[in-house]
């Protein structure tokens, strides 16, 4: 693996890692440099498209936009959405501090 | 042959005549599950109690039909042993999506085809394993464990609906659900000789369905034959108030539409998917399949899909960017998997997220990250967009003289476990001819139309939006020329299988 042949710079597949909230150890990153970049060389190909005055396609078959009366209807039981949960206090789902914790953390 | 071996048409005959019991039905198929699961692999969760219960209740239904002389009014699925891909929620009984992320979620509530299924009176065997979070073509991606071909062990059985293929392969249920967002149906059913639908766009409510590309993925049918793959379709489809991108379009009775004669279709042959460089073998047998259809009465004309050559680009582009955005919601406070020294909110989140996902959903998370990152949105997830305009534009301009497009569903066979694991844009290039049909959102089915070296083949026909009813009866006359050569895999060879 020559570093210097790969399209994503190890910056920016750190700078990709941060932003989809993803912890990536030293090896990883290496290899998700790697990978990416392959990936990427692949996906290049559509640049020489051209697509000019060309819509887009969000979805390929579009439906309106959908209303329906505003009429209360059952929700899910409390208890059973609440069984998921990988920490809780009574009827709340337990996280850790965010002020202090976001001060010890950065 | 064993009950677990029938077709679901079959054994609803032997239901309604009183001939055979559900019980007996589901008996047949844990029997099987009891001799080759631990060489198959197929599922992730079984629910045995369960299941016996929905049979005993399936039992009674029928027997009051009888009685009562209202057998007309019972779905063919009633009694019948099916499997859900463990993406598809179902109340009370864990739903992973092969992931350590959720290695322990137990939803509250069942996806609408799950719920669906169950109140036609289906017995639901249990979930199946897939790659993580459906992300992969091999269900090698799993965080649990490899799921094997039935046809070969050491082989396969595609994905990422594999365990799904793999159980209906290999007798452990009758018919199976999976999700295809780029080919996860139809790939599996191609590598384990069954018959593999990814209906249209918006025609299956998804909710409750765990969503990896929302603009692609769809739910569908993996059967042992057209006709059964008609009945599923037939109990899935339709407006689900619940999920606001499901169509209002009715549902029309796709059974009855098998029994009509009318052989006068035009098919489609695209020049770009029969080029050389298509192993030779899959070829010939795709060829043979295109003649057996002229044969049967269909005209066959040459198209061409000139900008096909970018559907996989467009395709990984815009699947990842909807899955790094689908996926965000993995984060460790609600539900799923939470690391455990992680101080801080943020903290928590990285660790949790590094900690569930595999390397394949992380890869692709990030690519889709790096594809709707401001630096990159123009040059990679807008232009991936308007190339599926031209894409839909290429799809639906020869689906206006052609009833269907006829192409290979996968260019090889079941490949080798372990073969591919460590090239990520090999494996991409396999959805070479499965991903244009999720890009402009038309129905496309696999049929099985061959076998080479021992290994099933699979033909895709690819068709008009909501007109599901056409493929099938295409589909049906390509199975009555091709698929009696392709039944079942070799089930001796699975009860040798055990001992390894």
């Amino acid at each position: 693996m020559v570093v210097s042949e790969l399209s994503i710079s190890k910056e920016e597949t750190a700078h990709i890692a941060e932003l989809a909230r993803l912890s990536l150890n030293e090896s990883e990153l290496a290899q998700a440099q790697h990978d990416l970049s392959e990936i990427i060389d692949y996906m290049n190909k559509i640049a020489g498209l051209n697509t000019d005055g060309v819509a887009l396609t969000i979805q390929p078959c579009p439906v309106a936009n959908v209303w329906r009366e505003d009429v209360v209807l059952p929700s899910l039981n409390r208890e059973e959405v609440l069984a998921n949960a990988p920490d809780r206090q009574g009827e709340f789902f337990r996280v850790p501090r965010i002020i202090e914790a976001e001060g010890a953390d950065e | 042959m064993k009950l677990c071996d029938m077709t679901i048409h079959e054994l609803a005959a032997l239901l309604r005549a009183g001939e055979v019991t559900s019980t007996e039905i589901t008996e047949s198929v844990f029997d099987r599950i009891d001799q080759v699961e631990e060489s198959v692999g197929a599922y992730v969760t079984t629910a045995r109690d369960q299941a016996f219960e929905q049979a005993a209740a399936a039992d009674k239904r029928l027997l009051q039909a009888r009685k009562r002389g209202s057998l007309s009014d019972i779905s063919p699925l009633m009694g019948i042993p099916l499997a859900l891909k463990d993406n598809i929620c179902t109340r009370g009984i864990r739903t992973t999506c092969a992931s350590k992320m959720l290695a322990d979620f137990v939803p509250p509530y069942d996806a609408t085809v799950a719920r669906r299924l169950g109140d036609l009176g289906a017995v639901i065997v249990g979930k199946t394993n897939m790659d993580e979070f459906a992300m992969g073509s091999s269900t090698e991606n799993s965080a649990f464990h490899v799921t094997r071909n039935p046809w070969d062990f050491e082989r396969v059985p595609g994905g990422s609906s594999g365990g799904s293929a793999a159980a209906v392969a290999a007798g452990e249920a009758i018919g199976a659900l999976g999700t295809d967002t780029g080919g996860s149906v139809r790939q599996p059913a191609s590598f384990c000789g069954l018959v593999g639908l990814k209906p249209t766009y918006a025609r299956v409510s998804r909710y409750g369905v765990v969503a990896f590309s929302s603009s692609l993925d769809q739910v569908g049918p993996i059967t042992r034959d057209v006709w059964d793959c008609a009945i599923m379709l037939r109990a899935i489809a339709g407006r689900d108030e619940r999920d606001a991108t499901s169509s209002p379009e009715p549902v029309p009775d796709y059974c009855g539409s098998l029994k009509e004669t009318d052989r006068d279709f035009t098919i489609g042959v695209p020049s770009e998917f029969m080029h050389s460089g298509l192993d030779s073998g899959i070829r010939e047998l795709i060829d043979n399949a295109v003649r057996a259809l002229e044969d049967a009465g269909a005209r066959i004309v040459e198209v061409s899909l000139p900008h096909s050559d970018y559907a996989i680009a467009v395709y990984y582009l815009i699947a990842t960017a909807e899955a790094s955005s689908n996926l965000a919601r993995m984060d460790g406070i609600r539900y799923g998997f939470r690391a455990e020294d992680a101080h801080g909110v943020q903290a928590v989140i990285r660790q949790s997220r590094s900690e569930g996902f595999g390397p394949e959903v992380k890869r692709r998370i990030m690519l889709g990250t790096h594809a709707l990152s401001s630096k990159h949105y123009d040059e990679y997830y807008l232009k991936a967009l308007k190339a599926r305009t031209l894409i839909l534009g290429d799809v639906k301009e020869v689906l206006e003289k052609c009833d269907c497009i006829i192409s290979p569903t996968s260019p090889t066979v079941a490949f080798r476990i372990g073969e591919k694991l460590d090239d990520p844009v090999a494996l991409y290039l396999m959805d070479v001819y499965t991903t244009i049909a999720n890009l402009s959102g038309m129905p496309a089915v696999s049929v099985p139309c061959g076998t080479l070296k021992g290994l099933p083949v699979g033909a895709q026909l690819i068709g008009r939006a909501f007109d599901e009813g056409t493929l099938f009866r295409i589909a049906h006359l390509l199975e009555q020329a091709c698929g009696e050569s392709v039944k079942r895999p070799p089930l001796e060879a699975m009860k040798g299988g055990r001992d390894r």
